[in-house]
C-alpha cells in the first residue's frame, strides 16, 4: 500500500467508472446544498417546526408535477399575492379594488379559499368580494363592514371560504345554478358549472373592493389562497410544510454531519493507532485494551442514551458519533504502523535523532493517507445513516431539520400506511444517494489500494 | 470481558443516575403524601399548616434516608449495590411500562420480549447468511461474470439504504398498495390464544423480507471478497490442475478456508442485529426488545433502559467470545497458539 503515489491514485481513480459516478453525484449534492443555502432564506429553515410559518400552505398535498401524468388534473394550491390594484375616487367615496385573476384548469373542486389581508383605514369601510367566472356569471360572496374605528388603524383578517355569510350570499343567488345547492360548500358552488355540478374550467377573477367614505384607505397586504390538493415540486406534509424546503436544506446538513464525523473519527483513529503501533510494548497494550472496550460497547443504545440524557444538539451528536467511529480505523492503522515501523528508513530517522512526533507525522502517517481517504469515504454513509436513524427515532436536533426527522414525522403520522409516498420516498432516496456517492468513491479507492480485490 | 461488562454498566448508570435519583425521590414524596392524605386524622391533629408541612417533610426525609437515597447516586455504596443487583439479574420494577401480562418486573418484561426479537433477527440472519454464502461463493469463483457484477452492485447499493426506510417502503407497498401484509407487526390477539404463533409468524413476514433484502447483499459481497483472495491461492490452483471439479473446489476447499472470518462475522452480526433492532422494530411495531428499548427511552423508564442495555451488552460480549472460540476451531493455526 505504501508504494502508490498520489499521482497514480489520481490516474487510477479517473479510470474507474465507479469513482467518477461517485464524484459526480457528490458534485450534484454540493450544488444542491449551495442552491439551498443561497435561495432559501435561513428563516424559512429555522421556522421548520413552527406551524405558524406554514399556515397558508395546503395539508398533505401531492407534488404538483404529478398532474403531468394524470388525465384528471388535481387542483393545484395557489397562493396569489400580487393583485392588480385600482383606486377610484368619486366625490366622497373612494374605492380600492384588488383583482386576482387565475386560470383554473382542473377536474376537481379546490379544497377551500382564504383571503388574508390587512387594511389601513379609519371609519368603517365596506369590504366586498365578488367572483367573475369564466362563463360570465358574477357571484357576490361577501359584503361586510370592517370594525369601526375613529382614528387610523390597521386591521388584519383572514376570510375563510367556510364563512357562513359567504354561503348565505351564495344560496341567495341560487337561481343562477341549474341544480340544488343543498349542503354544498361555497367553493363547490363557485367553481361549478351552472347547469350541473361539475368543475368549471377557465379564468376566474376575484375582485376585492374596499369602499371608504372621506378617508384614504390602503390595503398593504392582500393574499388570495386557492386551496388545492397538489403543491410545489415535492408536495407538503401533514403539518403543511413545504417538503422541498426540508429536502433542500437537509443536503448541506447531511453532508456536513457525514463529512465532519468521518474526518474526525478517521483522524482520531489514525493517530491513536499509529501512536500505539509505533510506541509498542506497554503503551500499545493499554491503548489497545481501551480500544477493545469501546469496540465492545453497543453503539446504538449508547447513542440513544447519550442523546436523551445529555443533549440532542447536532454538534454534540457529531461528537458522540465520532466516539464510536474511530475504533476500527485505529485497529487497522495500528497494524499498518507495526509493519512500517520495521522499515529501514524509520530506523535511520531514529538514529539521526529525530523526534518521535516528527517520525510519526512525517514518515508514518503519510504512508497511511490513501487508506485514510478510503476509510473516510466509507464511513461517511455510516455516519449519515446513523444520524438519520437517531433522528428517525425522534432524537434529532429540532432546530436543524434533517432527512431523518422528515421521515420521523412521516412515520408518526402513518404516511406509509396512508399511501403518502411523496413524504417517504424523497428523503430516503436522498439519504441513499448521498450514501451511494461516498460508497462509490470509497470502493474505487479501496480497489486501488488493495490490488487483491481487483481480480 | 467481564471488565467490559462492568464498564458498560457503570457508563449506563452514570448517564442515567441523576435522573433516576430525581424520579425515585419524587416517588417517595408522592407516596408519603398519599399515605398521609389517606388518613384525615393525621392532618387534623396539627394546629397550623406550617407544622403539618414540617411533619410531612420529616416523614419524607426519613423515608429517603432509610432507602439510602440521601447519599448521591455516585457514592460507591449505592453504585456497588446497584451493580450487584444487576449482576444477579435483579433489575427492579419498571416505572411506567408493563409486560403484556401486566407485570412490571423488568426481568419478566425483558424475558417476554427477548424471544420475539431473537425469533425475528436470528431467522433473518440465518436466511441472510445462507443466501449470502451461496451467492458470494458463486460470484467469487466467477469474477467478472454477470452474477458477480449483479451481486457486487446490489451489495454496494443496498448498503447505503437505511433498513428502516426500506421498511417504510415495504409497508407502503404491501400494506397500502397491495394489502397483503398488515402494517403493524404486533398480532392483535392475546398471547394466550393458540393461534398466536401463526399470527405472529404471519406478522413477521414483512419485517423478515425487509431485513433479508437489505442484508444479504453485503454478506454476499463479503464472502465474495474472501473467496477471490482464496481462489488465487496456490493450493486451489493445484486442485484445479489435478482436475477436481470446480463445484467441489468451491464448496469443499475454498469455502472451508474462508470459514473462519465468515463465522466470526456471522457471530458478530447476530448480536449486532439485536442492537440494530431498535429502529427496525420501531418501524414495524414488532413487539420485541428493540421496541421495548425505544418505548423505555421515550418515557424515561430507567430500570428498563439499564436492564435492556445490560442484556444487549451481555449478548454482544457472548457472541464475541463465541466468535473467538469458533475462529480457533476453524483455523487450527490459532488453536496451537502461534
Amino acid at each position: 500500500m505504501s508504494s502508490i503515489s498520489p499521482q497514480e491514485i489520481k490516474n487510477e481513480f479517473t479510470k474507474s467508472k465507479m469513482g467518477i459516478a461517485g464524484i459526480s453525484i457528490l458534485a450534484i449534492l454540493i450544488t444542491i446544498s449551495i442552491v439551498a443555502i443561497v435561495t432559501i432564506p435561513s428563516e424559512t429553515f429555522s421556522g421548520w417546526n413552527n406551524p405558524g410559518n406554514w399556515i397558508s400552505y395546503p395539508k398533505v398535498a401531492i407534488p404538483g408535477w404529478v398532474n403531468l401524468f394524470l388525465i384528471e388534473k388535481i387542483p393545484e394550491h395557489k397562493i396569489l399575492d400580487e393583485p392588480i390594484e385600482k383606486i377610484e375616487t368619486s366625490g366622497q367615496i373612494s374605492v380600492i379594488s384588488h383583482q386576482f385573476g387565475f386560470n383554473f384548469d382542473y377536474d376537481d373542486f379546490p379544497n377551500d379559499f382564504i383571503y388574508e389581508f390587512s387594511a389601513k383605514y379609519s371609519g368603517a369601510p365596506l369590504l366586498e368580494i365578488v367572483v367573475i367566472r369564466p362563463d360570465g356569471v358574477q357571484l357576490e360572496l361577501l359584503s361586510t363592514s370592517l370594525p369601526n374605528s375613529k382614528s387610523e388603524t390597521i386591521h388584519t383578517e383572514r376570510i375563510f371560504s367556510t364563512d357562513e355569510s359567504i354561503r348565505k350570499k351564495l344560496v341567495l343567488q341560487s337561481n343562477k345554478f341549474g341544480f340544488s345547492l343543498g349542503k354544498l360548500s361555497s367553493e363547490d358552488i363557485i367553481f361549478s358549472q351552472a347547469e350541473n355540478h361539475q368543475p368549471l374550467k377557465g379564468n376566474y377573477v376575484y375582485l376585492i373592493n374596499l369602499y371608504g367614505v372621506e378617508s384614504q384607505n390602503e390595503i398593504p397586504k392582500s393574499n388570495l389562497i386557492i386551496g388545492g390538493k397538489a403543491f410545489g415540486i415535492m408536495g407538503t406534509d401533514e403539518l403543511r410544510r413545504d417538503l422541498a424546503v426540508g429536502l433542500l436544506w437537509g443536503t448541506p446538513l447531511a453532508l456536513f454531519i457525514g463529512i465532519v464525523v468521518a474526518i474526525a473519527s478517521v483522524t482520531m483513529g489514525l493517530i491513536y493507532g499509529v501512536y500505539a503501533g509505533y510506541k509498542g510494548k506497554k503503551t500499545d497494550e493499554v491503548l489497545m485494551r481501551f480500544n477493545d472496550v469501546i469496540y465492545a460497547l453497543p453503539a446504538l443504545p449508547f447513542l440513544i442514551i447519550l442523546s436523551v440524557t445529555i443533549s440532542n444538539s447536532i454538534f454534540l451528536m457529531i461528537g458522540f458519533l465520532t466516539i464510536f467511529g474511530w475504533v476500527g480505523v485505529a485497529k487497522v492503522s495500528r497494524s499498518m504502523a507495526l509493519q512500517i515501523k520495521t522499515r529501514g528508513y524509520i530506523d535511520a530517522a531514529e538514529m539521526m535523532g529525530q523526534k518521535k512526533s516528527k517520525i510519526i507525522f512525517r514518515h508514518i502517517l503519510p504512508q497511511l493517507l490513501p487508506y485514510a481517504f478510503a476509510s473516510i469515504a466509507i464511513s461517511v454513509p455510516a455516519a449519515i445513516t446513523t444520524e438519520a436513524g437517531l433522528s428517525f427515532l425522534g432524537l434529532g436536533d429540532p432546530s436543524f431539520p434533517t432527512w431523518g426527522q422528515i421521515l420521523h414525522d412521516a412515520n408518526v403520522y402513518g404516511a406509509a400506511s396512508r399511501g403518502l409516498w411523496w413524504w417517504i420516498m424523497p428523503p430516503g432516496m436522498m439519504i441513499a444517494i448521498t450514501g451511494l456517492a461516498f460508497v462509490f468513491i470509497g470502493n474505487a479507492l479501496d480497489v486501488i489500494i488493495n490490488p487483491k480485490l481487483r481480480r | 470481558m467481564f471488565g467490559v461488562l462492568m464498564i458498560t454498566l457503570l457508563l449506563t448508570i452514570s448517564l442515567v443516575g441523576s435522573n433516576m435519583d430525581t424520579i425515585l425521590k419524587q416517588g417517595v414524596v408522592f407516596q408519603v403524601r398519599a399515605e398521609i392524605t389517606e388518613d384525615p386524622s393525621i392532618a387534623n391533629s396539627f394546629a397550623s399548616s406550617e407544622e403539618f408541612e414540617e411533619f410531612v417533610q420529616n416523614q419524607i426525609d426519613q423515608r429517603i434516608e432509610t432507602l439510602g437515597l440521601d447519599e448521591p447516586w455516585y457514592s460507591p455504596q449505592r453504585i456497588g449495590l446497584t451493580m450487584y443487583k444487576i449482576l444477579l439479574l435483579d433489575f427492579g420494577n419498571a416505572t411506567f411500562l408493563t409486560s403484556d401480562s401486566g407485570s412490571s418486573d423488568v426481568k419478566e418484561i425483558i424475558l417476554e420480549k427477548l424471544p420475539r426479537t431473537i425469533l425475528l433477527f436470528t431467522t433473518a440472519t440465518i436466511i441472510i447468511s445462507v443466501i449470502g454464502i451461496f451467492l458470494g461463493a458463486l460470484s467469487g469463483s466467477k469474477v467478472g461474470s454477470v452474477i458477480d457484477k449483479i451481486t457486487s452492485s446490489f451489495a454496494i447499493i443496498s448498503s447505503s439504504f437505511p433498513v428502516w426506510w426500506i421498511g417504510m417502503l415495504m409497508i407502503f407497498l404491501f400494506a397500502f398498495v397491495y394489502q397483503i401484509f398488515p402494517a403493524r407487526a404486533t398480532p392483535p390477539i392475546p398471547s394466550s390464544d393458540p393461534d398466536y404463533i401463526i399470527s405472529l409468524l404471519y406478522h413477521m413476514t414483512l419485517p423478515l423480507i425487509t431485513i433479508v433484502m437489505i442484508g444479504f447483499g453485503a454478506w454476499a459481497y463479503l464472502v465474495r471478497n474472501f473467496m477471490v483472495g482464496i481462489m488465487q491461492e496456490d493450493f486451489i490452483m493445484s486442485k484445479k490442475i489435478m482436475g477436481i471439479s470446480k463445484k467441489k473446489i468451491i464448496y469443499r476447499h475454498a469455502l472451508k478456508n474462508a470459514a473462519p472470518p465468515i463465522v466470526t462475522i456471522l457471530a458478530l452480526s447476530l448480536s449486532g442485529s439485536l442492537g440494530g433492532a431498535i429502529i427496525t422494530e420501531a418501524v414495524f411495531d414488532w413487539p420485541g426488545m428493540g421496541r421495548l428499548y425505544f418505548e423505555a427511552i421515550t418515557v424515561m423508564d430507567l430500570p428498563i433502559i439499564i436492564g435492556a442495555t445490560y442484556i444487549l451488552t451481555v449478548f454482544f460480549l457472548i457472541s464475541i467470545f463465541i466468535a473467538d472460540l469458533l475462529y480457533g476451531y476453524f483455523d487450527p493455526r490459532v488453536r496451537t497458539g502461534q
